[in-house]
């Protein structure tokens, strides 16, 4: 067994070159477009080696070294946005070729076939199951950064005067979005010293009872420590809809436009924007 | 005549794939963008409702062509725990969850038609139609 192993092991080791080339050149005719389109020939060619590489370190037995080396891999791989189908079928056909190749050259032949069927399969399918499991761990990891990148930009609250800030909206407003609202608006107002918060909504495509209710509250909290709340980018369609729905805004003072909301926070606190005479 | 497409409804991100169904099939319609909010308002509240009360359930966009008239018709299903009183719950400003109470009475005024069976323990059925003019 042992034995044998260290037999694909050199084999691989002696022929790298030339299977890294006939690897690379049947991924390429067997590869679908979304790969193919989204890296340079370089990229492909680098990245590829690297997998060989990976193969390489694994067969060696470098344990350590090969777990360093998948990681880095399956991170790049999610990077360039390769599916895991490119990289699991890559490893068949990196096992295909060298199988193949070790037949022609005689090094597998009718006495140890079966042996050497064996011994493949041993050693592909463990690392198979590797590569499936970091690939998603990394992902998972991916889309748990996004999520919390997401909420970073989820409802921000912008000084843009003094005593004045703006939280634009964009997007779809859930529950959990609801609560950072609430959050981000009564931290930011403190923060930032504001008297008058605007709130707008241009960019939030439905304004249905739970989004106007969340709204509400917000403005309630933010009138509690002191500041003034202003609901802003009020679209004439949002508008008939918060009618028919008998919602009543009466608590804030609205505007359609966030350009005459600031106008009017300004008046607020008694300032306004003039035009310097005899510049330019 | 009617063709119709349905959402399942078990989590908060199923209200805005019911919602972008009704958007798109008020644009084929020709709905204007008023018709196009309220139709899009009164789906998420159903939708809400459902993810709310009922926990699971289904929205149904039928397009409703009726002797040249030509329409948009939301189903809401659900198998919940039903409504115990239609009249109440009708009412603005009643609400079991401390909501604000309006979305029933909204969609009712958001839709030309609309109506609503409900059977106490076995779930609640609710069609609204807005008609093209
Ligand atoms: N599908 C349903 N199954 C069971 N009960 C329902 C269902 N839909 C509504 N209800 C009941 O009817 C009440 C009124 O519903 P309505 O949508 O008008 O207001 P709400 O959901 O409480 O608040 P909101 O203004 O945010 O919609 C609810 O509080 C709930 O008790
Ligand atoms: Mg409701």
């Amino acid at each position: 067994m042992e034995i044998i192993n260290r037999v694909i092991a050199n084999y691989i080791q002696e022929h790298k070159q030339e299977i890294l080339k006939e690897w690379i050149q049947t991924t390429k005719e067997t590869a679908d477009d979304r790969v193919l389109r989204v890296v340079s020939d370089e990229v492909f060619t680098s990245t590829s080696s690297e997998f060989i590489d990976l193969i390489i370190t694994n067969i060696k037995g470098l344990k350590e070294d090969y777990n360093n080396k998948l990681t880095d891999f399956a991170e790049k791989v999610v990077r360039l946005g390769w599916p895991l189908t490119f990289v699991t079928r890559g490893l068949h056909t990196f096992g295909q070729i060298v199988f193949h190749r070790m037949e022609e050259s005689g090094t597998v032949n009718r006495d140890n076939q079966m042996d050497m069927v064996h011994q493949f399969d041993e050693w592909i399918t463990p690392m198979n199951n590797e590569i499936v499991s970091i690939y998603s761990a990394t992902w998972e990891k991916t889309v748990s950064l996004q999520k919390i990148a997401l909420q970073e930009l989820s409802a921000p609250l912008i000084p843009v005067f003094e005593k004045i800030s703006v939280m634009p909206l964009v997007g779809t407003i859930d529950t959990e979005r609801a609560k950072q609202i609430m959050e981000n608006l009564l931290n930011g107002a403190v923060k930032h010293n504001a008297e008058v918060v605007l709130i707008d909504i241009t960019g939030v495509p439905v304004v249905d009872t739970m989004v106007a209710h969340h709204i509400i509250q917000a403005a309630e909290a933010v009138r509690l420590i002191g500041a003034k709340c202003m609901l802003v980018g009020i679209r004439p369609e949002i508008a008939q809809t918060i009618v028919n729905l008998g919602i009543n805004l009466n608590q804030f003072t609205t505007k359609s436009t966030l350009q005459k909301g600031i106008e009017a926070a300004l008046e607020l606190t008694s300032r306004k924007i003039i035009k310097v005479e005899g510049a330019m | 005549m009617s063709i119709q497409s349905c959402v399942t409804i078990i989590n908060e991100w199923d209200i805005v794939a019911a919602r972008q169904l009704g958007r798109n099939v008020a644009k084929e319609l020709g709905f204007g963008t008023v018709d196009q909010a309220r139709i899009t308002t009164a789906i998420s509240e159903l939708a809400r409702n459902i993810y709310l009360y009922a926990g699971k359930g289904q929205i149904c966009i039928d397009k409703l062509n009726d002797a040249g008239k030509a329409g948009l018709r939301i189903h809401a299903a659900d198998n919940g725990p039903g409504i115990n009183d239609i009249r109440q719950v009708m009412e603005d400003g009643f609400s079991t969850s401390g909501g604000l109470g309006a979305g029933l009475p909204g969609v009712k005024r958001l839709m030309d038609d609309f109506h609503i069976e409900s059977e106490t323990g076995s779930g609640t059925q609710i069609k609204a139609t807005k008609w093209l003019r």
